[in-house]
């Protein structure tokens, strides 16, 4: 009887395996992604020069004025922040969100005409030419996306360009205080 | 086949390049070692799985020189390593750390090599004892075995042969 039973256990391990491998493709997990260590914690320091000759640098005090900022790093020769950059605009203008623009890795004069050409969702921008704040961020590329709460609390972190998706389930929810 | 043996001791003799790029590196051979030994462990963020030290991504240069700048202002290799986790987490590491939900990881292989062991010996051992305590002679058996017994110690008796 026991031995019969016996027969059954390549077949249960099939079905094992096959559950973890549905559940891994229909629960949408990406094991590509690598999370992030900020969400819930202090936003790490910023101490960058301004993108724009003659303005002021920009420091931590940004992150802490008690209402919630986004900070954007962008660079004018990464594709996925032109693909974003329609949602920043919109932020800005219609939802009066204060946005924060890092131009990481980005010649100055070619930060700068970007923005010119396509429009400055930006209260204010800074220069990472090195990618020395990037790396303090946990930053693994351009586009990345942080929104710091009124206290300087880094609450949610996106990898990659912002999406309509985002923006609904996220991102406005979050600069109207209706997330936690 | 001249040709193969060729190819395949050029093969051998191309050892894996390093991303790091020569203005990378430091000039204390001592703190340069060790700063390869830390960038082989890190795991560059942007390419799934390739070390820092193996990875031209624009973020492994980064953490390459965040890892030599770390050295120089005294760091232990520990220290850095803890620079990396706070920034990128655990993910940032080639070796994951042992931890409450790495448990799996760690102990998942053994514990099924101690689970197959233990039952593989369960049974290797029951196989035994059931083999080690042969059944009694049957009524008929016997009779057959003092038939046996009878003739070797009567010599004058033809020897019978089986088989």
């Amino acid at each position: 009887m026991s031995r019969r039973l016996l027969f059954l256990l390549p077949l249960l391990t099939l079905a094992l395996m096959a559950g973890f491998f549905a559940w891994s493709l229909l629960a949408g997990r990406d094991p590509a992604a690598i999370g992030s260590v900020m969400v819930g914690r202090p936003a790490p320091p910023i101490n960058l020069p301004a993108l724009e000759e003659g303005h002021p640098p920009l420091t931590d005090a940004l992150l802490k004025t008690g209402k919630p900022v986004l900070v954007n790093f962008f660079a004018s020769w990464c594709a996925p922040c032109l693909a974003e950059h329609p949602l920043f605009m919109r932020l800005k203008e219609r939802d009066g969100a204060v946005i924060i623009g890092i131009a990481w890795k980005n010649k100055r004069t070619e930060a700068l005409a970007w923005l010119d050409r396509l429009g400055n969702p930006f209260r204010t921008a800074g220069l990472d030419l090195e990618g020395k704040a990037g790396l303090d961020w946990g930053l693994s590329g351009v586009p990345e996306t942080y929104a710091i709460d009124g206290n300087g609390v880094v609450r949610l972190h996106f990898r990659g360009p912002l999406t309509e998706r985002d923006l609904t389930d996220s991102v406005l929810p979050f600069l109207k205080g209706t997330t936690k | 086949m001249n040709r193969t043996l060729a190819v395949l001791l050029l093969l051998l003799m191309a050892a894996p390049v390093l991303a790091v790029e020569p203005s990378e590196m430091l000039q204390d051979p001592v703190l340069e070692a060790r700063a390869r030994e830390i960038g082989q462990a890190l795991r560059c963020v942007v390419c799934q799985n390739q070390s820092i030290d193996d990875s031209q991504a624009e973020v492994a240069h980064d953490m390459r020189r965040a890892v030599r700048e770390r050295l120089i202002a005294g760091d232990t290799d520990q220290q850095v390593f803890n620079y990396m986790v706070a920034r990128y987490g655990d993910y940032v590491l080639l070796k994951p750390p042992f931890r409450a939900r790495t448990l799996v990881l760690w102990l998942g292989a053994p514990a099924l090599l101690v689970i197959a062991g233990v039952a593989l010996l369960v049974t290797a051992r029951r196989r035994r004892a059931t083999s080690l305590a042969p059944a009694p002679l049957s009524e008929e058996e016997r009779r057959r075995l003092s038939v046996i017994l009878s003739e070797a110690k009567d010599p004058s008796a033809s020897p019978r042969r089986e088989g």
